[in-house]
């Protein structure tokens, strides 16, 4: 079958974009119109409904980290082809266009900076550069920001947003789920602590690895966890899923997280949480 | 059960049956010559076609229904099994089991997916999909093993982790996850070797260790070359492209330094003949261990985390 009489959507680029480049946007959740600065200064999220809008690293550093404190590391790591890969499009072709798309260099930011003046080695990933997926470049990142925080002995957080492993680096990909929780358990055994926060959406190999590993995970509301996608579990079990399924408030009501908390609060509930690690 | 073959084993089949009517003909004229010509070719043919198998066809090798399951291992490879059951949590995964071992008189834990023979043990044992329950079960094994400074031994065969509704609610990704962890920091050597199917996360859930071996026809990736297709390709067909791009063979993963070390099949895949199967694994598993078992376990727990921190591919 040829690209153009593909019946079903991407997962990432053809999904209607939660936040057009126009004065006004729409809740995807409600509806509800809302101004574009004023969605700004409700950090991305519906006064009417609280849905969380999908954002960045970009957007999630000015949410989080104490202004003018961070420090980008990593950033000139870009992916390899170790495959040669070739599906409807080849992978380096893909990987242009994300760059290009998105003024990022793979699915993860990493860096240091001050949360209510602690500092941590921080990483945030972008749902928009190819569905947030794991390779080898967001595997390494987290492993260098792991590195970093044992070094200066400050502690690490992780923003997930992601489908999953990336395909087109198959093995390797599927490597990075024991690589980055390998690194956790080094963290772990020299008391250094690790916040995961799980963002919409975050599933597969990166829920069953790094995401699910935190000594204390934090997920925003409504956010959909899992290992499986909902269309997977579907397909399998040949039944409607119930709502609600596999939000952040099931997972918390079925103790996989530690708590839910919403975008405006974060930065406060990080810092009393530093605060802890601290005293 | 009727013998299934696969397309590519026709030609072989074909031969197999001319010589069988030979040999009814033979007993009234002398055609020994031909018959054993014949037999030269067959041995030709079938080292042309095992050498030059497609990614897919290993693929189809890996899951063929007679191909020797862990249960076939553990009977044939081990002595003195005591199946070990449960996670203490919460119930038995019928789809992974484990306990104890020995492997020429030493004592090892053992665990694997445990995929059925047919229909009925099939569905018992949920085609080898384990629900976390099954991995809480092997970690709790792992620990056992750790506690009485027993090796590991664990044996990969699923096309993935059960993707439902009770295996969300009770976390299969935690599951998963804590297991890589876990196998990261467990102090006694661990071997990994994938012998079917080696599908993704419900594969590595059980898969790290200081040796990753795989069976030669064995295949081991990220996502099966079907559900690579139908997400990449947007449709079913093309899972034989699939499977060619994901780089899924043991030869393919030896290259890529993502095993270590390929353990050959008997000509004609594992299921061909079981026997010589059994006694290359067991062969190779006794070299392992017993190397493993000189390595001080500081620098073997330093060396497992190297490996994998080494794996990825990216420009600086």
């Amino acid at each position: 079958m040829a690209w153009f009489q593909r019946s079903q959507t991407n997962i990432d680029d053809t999904r209607p974009r939660e936040m057009p480049d126009g004065l006004w946007t729409k809740c995807t959740s409600c509806s509800e119109v809302i101004y574009k600065t004023e969605l700004e200064s409700q950090l991305y999220t519906c006064k009417k409904c609280n849905h969380h809008f999908r954002i960045g690293s970009k957007e999630y550093i000015e949410i989080l980290i104490d202004k003018g404190t961070f420090v980008e590391t990593e950033a000139h790591l870009t992916s390899g082809d170790p495959l040669e890969f070739v599906d409807t499009k080849a992978y380096p072709d893909r990987i242009v266009d994300s760059i290009k798309k998105t003024s990022l260099n793979d699915a993860i930011t990493t860096g240091t900076g001050k949360i209510g003046g602690i500092e941590v080695s921080f990483c945030c990933m972008n749902f928009n550069f190819i569905g947030g997926s794991m390779g080898s470049v967001v595997g390494e990142k987290i492993y260098r920001a792991a590195k970093l925080a044992l070094t200066k002995k400050i502690p690490l957080i992780i923003i997930s947003a992601s489908g999953g492993a990336r395909m087109q680096e198959a093995p390797y990909s599927l490597m990075q789920m024991a690589k980055t929780s390998a690194i956790l358990a080094e963290l772990g055994e020299n008391g250094i602590p690790f916040i995961s926060i799980l963002t919409d959406p975050t599933t597969g190999g990166v829920t069953a690895s790094f995401a699910m590993l935190g000594d204390i995970n934090i997920a925003e509301p409504g956010a959909l966890i899992g290992f499986a996608g909902p269309r997977v579990i579907e397909q399998t079990i040949r039944k409607k899923l119930p709502a609600g399924f596999q939000k952040a408030e099931f997972l918390l009501e079925h103790g996989f997280l530690d708590c839910i908390v919403a975008r405006y609060d974060l930065k406060n509930e990080l810092t009393n949480i530093l605060q802890w690690f601290k005293n | 059960m009727a013998k299934v073959i696969l397309d590519f084993e026709k030609p072989i089949v074909e031969l197999e049956q001319k010589i069988a009517e030979m040999r009814e003909l033979g007993k009234q004229i002398d055609i020994s010559k031909e018959i054993s010509d014949l037999e030269l070719k067959i041995d030709d043919l079938r080292i042309d076609i095992y050498k030059n198998l497609t990614r897919w066809q290993r693929v189809q090798l890996a899951r063929h229904p007679e191909r020797p399951i862990t249960s076939d291992y553990i009977k044939n490879v081990f002595t003195d099994f005591v199946e070990l059951h449960g996670d203490r949590k919460f119930k038995d995964d019928p789809a992974i089991i484990g306990g104890f071992a020995k492997l020429n008189g030493k004592s090892v834990m053992l665990v694997g997916h445990q995929k059925g023979r047919d229909t009925k043990s099939n569905l018992y044992r949920n085609f080898g999909m384990a629900n976390p329950e099954g991995y809480r079960k092997a970690a709790r094994l792992f620990q056992l093993a750790e506690k009485f400074k027993k090796p590991i031994i664990t044996l990969l065969d699923t096309p993935g982790a059960f993707p439902g509704i009770e295996a969300e609610e009770r976390g299969q990704a935690e599951a998963i996850a804590s297991n890589l962890m876990l196998m990261s920091k467990i102090k006694t050597p661990i071997i990994v070797v994938v012998i079917g199917e080696g599908a993704s996360g419900g594969a590595i859930g059980i898969g790290v260790g200081d040796r990753i071996l795989m069976l030669e026809n064995a295949w081991y990736s990220v996502i099966s070359p079907e559900s690579c297709s139908s997400i990449l390709w947007r449709s079913w067909d093309y899972k034989e492209q699939a499977a060619e791009a994901l780089q899924l063979t043991a030869e393919d993963l030896k290259g890529h330094k993502i095993i270590d070390e390929i353990v050959s099949e008997p000509l004609g895949g594992a299921h061909n003949n079981p026997t010589a199967m059994y006694q290359n694994l067991k062969n190779v598993l006794d070299k392992e261990i017993s190397k493993l078992s000189k390595i001080e376990l500081s620098k073997l727990i330093r060396a497992r985390r190297d490996k994998f921190y080494a794996m990825g591919v990216w420009q600086e």
